[in-house]
């Protein structure tokens, strides 16, 4: 291979990284988007939370004398998901229920204060400042020609990959095939008859909230470890773009979110490969923008019928 | 012998100025047919709205089962045995036949979310007797075949028909249709017709019908109510109403 496809391939690489963790980030908008109309902006907060705990839940077990790697991992994912879980299940219980059934501008707005507390929350209980990891999952592999361009792929890399390939799997599982999946397809298509027919869809909408902060928590863990510093500021704009990788592939479709990230991620890569890296958040908006303007319901949206 | 289901007493619903319904009263006994009949906008779909929920009736009391169930939500009392259609097709249009059919049952299968992922022998089992209700359903609609359909792939006669089976899974005491035959051509109506005959003969529950198709509304009603402008005009057998002058004067004016 030429010195110029094997560099592609690195960006490649490093894209579908970045853009599998917008994507399982980009899930909980989407599947929130699909059932109740409404944008959490609050989500990108749930992620940054994720990722903090990780760092608490690692740093706390090595300190403990804790060696052995796939465990700490396991155990920080756990506590990870379940914490933001909870905050997720709280966040919708105490700021969007209340409000639910008033004018749609209500809970966004709401939504916005719930972020801006979070983030708050965050920097008076644990500083504002960058909180460093050292690396845990160390090392990769390296092919091409060392004498043109070495292509590497870090061990941290396919970690990325293998989780985020897992979680998807068991989600697309759990919608396709559950009982409680199923009542999810259900709201998503016609909350009020879901409700009529006797199904508690609270319960539903609760379980949306918890299944996509879940996937946020892992996006956390995963990206966390991958830069090796969390703050309370990047659940911004991660969150922007997750969300604009949601609409890119059609707010409200799973699948939809899964390609959006993909792409913005392989977008992102690609436009660092040829241009200063200040322009890669120009292009995706800008690609934002294209999808918008040309394809307004996104890549797999079903276009929106007005509901009678 | 037979007993009051539902008895509406008074019922009256206001928007602001505007009286929608004025004092109707209806009476549904166990096992009966029961049709609201009226020309366009007389109020027979508000009527149902505050039957079913959807709004709270202004005055007077709606009891099932001699409980009172004005005021409640629609979902309370959809749980209560009163279940509705609308005049438009509402399914799930994106989801297999079966799987409407299994979404109604949901509140029935009633188990928590760790037994659904490790599909313990518990849920297996609930499952498959939500499958077997559901199947047994479709068939006395003649729907089985189309099981693994997506509904909205159906056509709108059958869609109609899934309707009635999704709501009949729910176990209903009252069923109450509205405008079930639009749209549907004589051959459709006509199965239609038998459908709700069986449900009240076989099945046992009570019917309340709205319905322009009079063929359909005088062939198969037990009782009738005439309503107009909002207010009570007549009620009887199919016999009394056809032969009612001021129902004549409703539908076609006077000369």
């Amino acid at each position: 291979m030429s010195e110029f496809s094997l560099y592609l391939l690195q960006q490649l690489i490093n894209g579908l990284t970045i853009g599998s963790t917008y994507a399982l980030i980009a899930i909980g908008y989407t599947m929130v988007y699909g059932i109740i109309g409404m944008i959490n902006f609050a989500h990108g907060e749930i992620y940054m939370i994720g990722s903090y705990v990780t760092f608490i839940v690692i740093a706390g077990l090595l300190g403990m004398g804790m060696v052995s790697l796939p465990i700490i991992l396991i155990i920080a994912l756990v506590v990870a998901m379940f914490i933001a879980s909870t905050y997720g299940w709280t966040v919708e219980r105490v700021a969007y229920r209340p409000l639910r059934g008033s004018n749609r501008l209500i809970p966004l707005i709401s939504a916005i204060g719930m972020s801006i507390f979070l983030q708050n929350f965050v920097v008076l209980s644990q500083g504002s400042r960058d909180v460093a990891l050292p690396p845990q999952v160390t090392g990769g592999w390296s092919f091409g020609d060392p004498s043109l361009y070495e292509v590497s792929l870090s061990y941290m890399q396919v970690m990325i990959f293998v989780i985020t390939i897992i979680s998807m799997t068991l989600l697309t599982l759990f919608i396709s095939r559950s009982r409680m999946g199923r009542a999810c397809r259900a709201c998503s298509e016609d909350i009020g008859m879901t409700n009529l027919l006797g199904v508690d869809t609270n319960k539903i909408i609760a379980l949306t909230f918890i299944v996509g902060a879940a996937l946020a928590a892992i996006a956390g863990l995963l990206l966390g470890l991958y830069y090796g510093v969390v703050n309370p500021f990047v659940g911004f704009i991660a969150g922007l773009k997750a969300f604009t990788a949601a609409v890119l592939g059609g707010i409200g479709s799973i699948p939809g979110a899964m390609l959006g990230g993909l792409i913005l991620g392989v977008t992102e890569a690609m436009t660092s490969a040829f241009f200063p890296s200040e322009y890669k958040d120009v292009v995706s908006f800008g690609l934002l923008v294209l999808i918008l303007l040309f394809r307004p319901s996104g890549l797999l949206g079903k276009p929106e019928v007005e509901k009678v | 012998m037979s007993q009051l289901l539902l008895d509406v007493n008074g019922l009256t619903m206001r928007f602001g100025g505007l009286v929608a319904v004025n004092g109707v009263n209806l009476k549904v006994k166990n096992r009966q047919i029961v049709s609201v009949i009226g020309p366009n906008g007389a109020g027979k779909t508000t009527v149902f709205n505050c039957l079913s929920g959807f709004y709270i009736p202004t005055e007077g009391s709606v009891m099932l089962k001699s409980e009172q169930i004005a005021g409640l939500k629609d979902y309370q009392i959809s749980r209560k045995g009163l279940v509705r259609t609308f005049q438009h097709v509402r399914l799930f249009q994106k989801m297999t036949v079966i799987e409407n059919m299994l979404v109604a049952q949901h509140r029935h299968l009633n188990t928590n979310l760790f037994s659904g992922l490790l599909k313990t022998p518990n849920y297996r089992r609930l499952e498959k007797d939500a499958m077997e209700h559901a199947a047994h359903w479709l068939k006395e609609v003649g729907l089985l075949e189309y099981a693994n359909r997506e509904a909205g792939n159906l056509a709108y006669g059958q869609q109609r028909r899934l309707e009635i089976a999704r709501c009949m899974v729910t176990q209903p005491e009252l069923l109450m249709l509205d405008e079930p035959a639009a749209g549907l051509n004589p051959n459709e109506t006509k199965e239609l017709d038998e459908l709700i005959i069986k449900l009240r003969d076989e099945h046992e529950i009570s019917i309340l019908l709205i319905e322009h198709d009079m063929s359909l509304v005088m062939g198969i009603s037990d009782h009738i109510y005439v309503i107009a402008q909002g207010t009570p005009l007549a009620n009887g057998t199919a016999e009394q109403i056809k032969g009612n002058p001021d129902v004549i004067k409703a539908y076609l004016g006077e000369e």
